[in-house]
């Protein structure tokens, strides 16, 4: 790789379009054009000056911008077939049985979806490779394109070669009446009242705007670097944790992933709206809008050194209604309202009741998070529970069985004692069910209304990696918005003895503002009239064919 | 040639860098699903909790002898099955210095004690009224059994049924010599 | 008069005049061919009316405020209505930086048809469920909505660069994806037309029906049903029966609409193209004749460059923001999430290939006529085909 020799004396990197020093076109391409390629100020891309072992190979490809161009475009369209159908986690039905879901509601279709993985597309190994490989991508084309850019951009030379400021778009040249130190003062006055920094060598005048906004782009690129790794972050343990349990009012529980923190669910709260229903809520069927969902909750912690399961000492840490879009925060957790369950039965009552005069002779009240084994009804009469399933699925060897510890279909067996029946009696009910075992009895426990509670879901929550998205975010926005609202500006200048003028001026975006700085620049220091060069161009074209000619150097990163 | 040699390596560091980090983002999603019970081979996390007669039992009170300890609950039918055998083999190992612990999953007292009469358990069963043991040991599904040696470390994991021979052969496993 | 329907009016005369404001920008376009530009008294004209329309929208928009206690941007209606009236407000801003009345011409008639669209919705006012009690709908429905608004003046000054580069008169691709786009517009007013004809002549038909999961569902069309929901049985019937059934998975009430919306749309295409005997971009080629093509190009480019960080602010960064703190998770695949994120790569591709690959004029305004494509799909289809957490319509 050979370095480039300017006719000026300067030597170039290899791939350099136009001399860093001078500004003179180097490669035959440019020399043609009549308007220079402006990106990145013509400094060589350092991908493309060489290509020789495997790793740079790699790393020119990933340098290229058609290639991210290629890889956004892929991910766009990955992204968008993970929204045909609805992904796994939205799907209502259990995990295992969610290969099933999409065949049954979806046919033939969800079931290629479903098998191709497409149902869960966004957490896929070639989905985050994609992903990985576009980060990979905006990292090497960022360090390829921005490190010369910004090398350049510092050690611009005032005095530029005519070659190079002939072949701007915005032109000028002519001849001045006022002496040559005069037009450079009211250019340098005018344009510095413009904002411009101005600088000066000998004959040459270099006035420069919003540079910085050149590195836009390259400030948005680390912010995006920044938000990828803090997502990645995620999968290191103790970044991120993400736990979800029930907890039935009155009940305190452990926090999950929330060592030495127990919550007391106290109250439960869904209020609605007391609006009429009207219109689409109609046509939808819904009846009442939901207005909060509420769970006063009590957090309490364990004393220090407490080990699991001690619950002797535990602290009271606050007081909070949790609602939905206001998580409680503690400790870096947040816990969040997420879900409910109303009216799971908390209480049965029972009255002892004699079959034949359908006389009482008491109420028992069955806690069902705490069923006593005896209550005593006084005057000779009790009640035994002897056994208890909170949720009754039949009889297996003559005991009843149940299939989850949750009260939604109790069944009881009891013995009831009277005056009248001194040895007991067994009963065994269930709601809407009662059997004999033990043959026909004189007294029945008669169902005499329940209490219910209702059951708050909470998910608890831990990222670390908040912090860090949320700078990526920052820088990311930043970066876009100085690349978008700015504009970096230059003007050109040389004034020789004779009155003689170039002058040449550049934008990156914008050239509409940019020309009415050079009006105000012009008029003032009486400044030959500019051209603009593509639309010279353009124009000259559009008579002939009326099509526009694609062109390039105008936007330059 | 110095120059192009340093270029050479910094890029070969960063695309190396950049290919590990996307490896271990495919990886750590693969294998995230899998919940894991407290890791072999680590401090079994130490607990207190209160058994049917109100006793306390501290797992740490039993270091220099073998801990059989047993998540379970009365609805889950495999904890129920394997209930006798362990007892059984308690009563077996009891004086060789191997104690079993039976943690009951946030159950009334009636439910468990009505199991232990049924069964006549003799082992200790302790509730777990908030969880917060189970959430420590990250236990899942039960029955999961987890064993500890006399030094207070996990011995081994087992998750789903147990055989007698299994109880029994596990027992030995972390018997004190 | 109550202050819904002093903003139900205000919404009126917003439309009213944006109507008057569009002809008078083809007034001013006929009058300046001559100068080029627009010091003359219409133009002037055009954009007052333009303005006081604004205005009024914006009463309108705050006086729904102040009547439902929340941002009206909270269903399909009031989110479309905003979004019309955000796309006014950015050509109104770029039409102070460039003086092009061209684009008024063409972004008028979009901001309508989208009032249009909106003004098919149910506009009671409801009230808001818990997840959307929060000043981040505010925030960042409003700052996405007004970011989709700036991007969506690219695609005019596309759509106008088009109209007046593509050659009509010979075949080609371009013409025939320019006349495409106009058929688009036309289905749009088909929509419009056939929506406001049935629902002012109050038509209903109940049925039952039995949806993809297996549950007993009832539905109301409010047009004839060409399309019968699985397993429909009538409740009460009017005009016509569903001549065909459709299987659980489609929605066949909409598909309904979407093939009313066609028929209408197509026989009022075929209607115009009967009576002009021309296409419809060439009815449009003569109006912008003079524009200048170096500034559409930088004014479609400008707006992207606008447009893009107040999107990705609005509707990337605040709605993770919100994700968060109501959901517990700042991103979540959602279709809603996924299309705005699909929307932010199509522009970030746009301003990548404008600036290393030179895809400037042409290719500029057909990728923004396609983001804008993108931005509509994200507002109509996922909100109303792809069930999400954000389908609220």
């Amino acid at each position: 790789m050979e370095n480039i020799t300017c006719a000026c004396g300067h030597s170039n990197p290899y791939g350099t379009k136009l001399c860093e020093k001078c500004g003179r076109p180097l490669t035959e391409e440019e020399k043609q054009n009549k308007v220079v390629d402006m990106r990145y100020d013509g400094t060589a891309i350092r991908s493309k000056t060489y290509n020789k072992s495997i790793v740079d190979k790699i790393w020119n490809f990933f340098s290229s911008v058609k290639v991210g161009i290629s890889l956004i475009i892929i991910t766009l369209v990955a992204a968008s077939i993970g929204t045909i159908l609805p992904q796994e986690l939205y799907v209502n039905a259990p995990d295992v049985s969610k290969p099933a879901y999409y065949e049954k509601v979806y046919g033939w279709f969800g079931k290629v979806y479903n098998q191709l993985g497409l149902s869960d597309l966004y957490s896929t190994w070639w989905f985050q490779i994609l992903v990985g490989m576009l980060a990979i991508s905006i990292i090497v084309a960022s360090l390829d394109r921005g490190i010369p850019l910004y090398k350049s951009l510092k050690n611009q030379r005032v005095k530029r070669h005519e070659s190079f400021m002939k072949r701007q778009r915005i032109v000028a040249e002519g001849h001045v009446t006022a002496s040559p130190e005069e037009t450079l003062d009211k250019v340098e006055k005018k344009m510095t009242e413009m904002k411009y920094n101005v600088r000066r060598d000998g004959s040459a005048l270099l006035a420069e705007k919003g540079r910085f906004s050149r590195y836009g782009p390259y400030i948005n690129h680390v912010g995006l670097i920044v938000f990828l790794g803090g997502v990645m972050l995620r999968l290191v343990p103790g970044f991120y944790v993400d736990e979800s349990i029930w907890v039935r009012e009155g009940e305190m529980r452990a926090v999950s992933g929330m060592d030495g923190y127990f919550i007391e669910n106290r109250k439960f709260i869904l209020e609605t709206h007391d609006n009429k229903p009207q219109g689409e809520q109609v046509r939808q069927g819904v009846n009442v809008v939901a207005k909060n969902f509420q769970s006063d909750i009590t957090l309490y912690k364990q004393p220090k050194d407490a080990i699991p399961g001690d619950i002797d000492n535990l602290e009271k840490v606050r007081d909070y209604s949790i609602r939905v879009n206001h998580p409680l925060k503690e400790a870096g957790f947040a816990l969040y309202q997420m879900n409910y369950r109303l009216n799971e039965l908390k209480q049965m009552n029972f009255n002892l009741v004699n079959k034949a005069t359908e006389e009482s002779l008491g109420t028992i009240e069955i806690d069902l998070t705490n069923p006593k084994k005896a209550y005593n009804l006084g005057n000779g009469a009790s009640v035994q529970l002897l056994v208890y399933t909170p949720d009754f699925n039949g009889f297996e060897n003559g005991a009843p069985q149940t299939k989850s510890s949750l009260p939604v279909n109790p069944a009881f067996i009891f013995k009831m004692t009277t005056p009248e029946t001194p040895d007991g009696e067994t009963s065994f009910v269930a709601i809407k069910q009662t059997m004999e075992p033990f043959g026909e009895t004189k007294y029945k426990m008669k169902f005499a209304g329940s209490e219910t509670l209702n059951v708050s879901n909470f998910t608890i929550r831990k990222d670390r990696t908040i912090p860090i998205l949320f700078v990526g975010g920052v820088i990311f926005m930043i970066g876009v918005a100085i690349g978008s609202y700015w504009n970096h500006r230059r003007l050109w200048l040389q004034v020789e003895p004779d009155g003689g003028v170039v002058m040449a001026a550049h934008v990156n975006k914008n050239m509409f503002s940019m020309k009415k700085d050079l009006d105000a620049v012009t008029a003032f220091a009486g400044l030959p009239h500019y051209i603009d060069q593509l639309e010279k161009l353009e124009e000259g074209e559009e008579s002939t064919d009326g099509g526009i000619k694609e062109k390039e150097g105008d936007n330059t990163l | 040639m110095e120059k192009k040699k340093k270029r050479l390596v910094t890029r070969t560091i960063i695309l190396v860098i950049l290919a590990l980090a996307i490896g271990y983002t495919v990886y750590g999603t693969a294998t995230k699903e899998k919940v894991e019970l407290v890791a072999v081979g680590s401090e079994a996390p130490d607990f207190t909790l209160v058994d049917l007669n109100g006793e306390k039992h501290k797992l740490s009170d039993y270091r220099g002898q073998g801990v059989f300890l047993n998540f379970w609950g009365t609805w889950c039918k495999p904890c129920e099955k394997e209930m006798p055998a362990m007892d059984r083999q308690y009563k077996a190992f009891k004086d060789q210095g191997v104690q079993t612990l039976a943690v009951n999953i946030a159950q009334t007292d009636f439910e468990v004690q009505s199991f232990v009469d049924n069964y006549d358990l003799s082992f200790p069963v302790v509730i777990d009224k908030t969880k917060d043991v189970m959430t420590a040991y990250n236990v899942g599904n039960l029955p999961a059994t987890v064993m500890i040696d006399p030094y207070g470390k996990v011995a081994k994991i087992i998750t789903g049924e147990m055989t007698e021979a299994n109880i029994a052969s596990y027992m030995e496993l972390v018997k004190p010599e | 008069m109550s202050l819904i329907d002093l903003s139900g009016n205000l919404l009126f005369v917003a439309f009213i005049a944006y109507l008057v404001a569009t002809l008078l920008f083809g007034g001013a376009i006929k009058q300046s061919n001559a100068t080029g530009n627009n010091t003359h008294i219409w133009g002037k004209l055009a954009i007052v009316v333009t303005i006081i329309g604004f205005l009024s929208q914006l009463s309108y928009f705050i006086t729904r405020w102040i009547h439902t206690g929340h941002a009206p941007v909270s269903n399909m209606f009031e989110f479309t209505t905003a979004f019309g009236m955000f796309i006014v407000a950015a050509f109104i801003l770029i039409y102070f930086i460039y003086r092009m009345t061209a684009l008024g011409l063409v972004a008028l008639p979009v901001a309508l048809l989208i009032i249009a669209y909106a003004a098919m919705f149910p506009n009671e006012v409801s009230p808001l469920v818990p997840s959307l009690q929060s000043h981040w709908l505010t925030i960042h429905v409003i700052t996405a909505a007004l970011g989709q608004s700036i991007l969506a003046i690219s695609a005019v000054a596309g759509l106008i660069y088009l109209l007046k580069v593509v050659d009509v008169k010979k075949a080609s691709k371009q013409r025939f994806w320019l006349e495409a786009v106009m058929y688009c517009i036309i289905i749009v007013v088909g929509f419009v037309l056939v929506t406001s004809t049935f629902s002012a002549m109050d038509y209903e038909s109940t049925y039952t029906y039995v949806d993809k999961e297996g549950k007993d569902r009832q539905i109301i069309y409010n047009m004839p049903p060409i399309f019968g929901m699985n397993d429909y049985k009538a409740v009460e019937e009017h005009g016509m029966s569903p001549l065909v059934e459709m299987p659980g998975i489609i929605n066949a009430k909409k598909l309904t609409t979407v093939v009313w919306s066609l028929l209408v749309g197509s026989i009022l295409y075929l209607l115009i193209r009967l009576i002009a005997r021309r296409r419809i971009s060439a009815i449009f080629q003569p109006l912008v004749k003079r524009v200048n093509l170096q500034l559409l190009d930088e004014i479609g480019y400008r707006s992207v460059l606008i447009g893009f960080p107040v999107f990705t602010l609005g509707a990337l960064i605040f709605a993770m923001i919100w994700a968060q703190i109501a959901w517990s998770r700042f991103w979540g695949w959602d279709p809603k999430e996924v299309w705005a994120l699909i929307t932010w790569l199509f522009y970030a591709a746009f301003l990548h290939l404008r600036l290393s690959k030179g895809w400037e004029g042409e290719r500029s305004a057909w990728l923004a006529l396609i983001g804008f494509g993108i931005i509509l799909f994200n507002l109509i289809a996922v909100n109303l085909i792809l069930a999400g957490l954000h389908s609220y319509a």
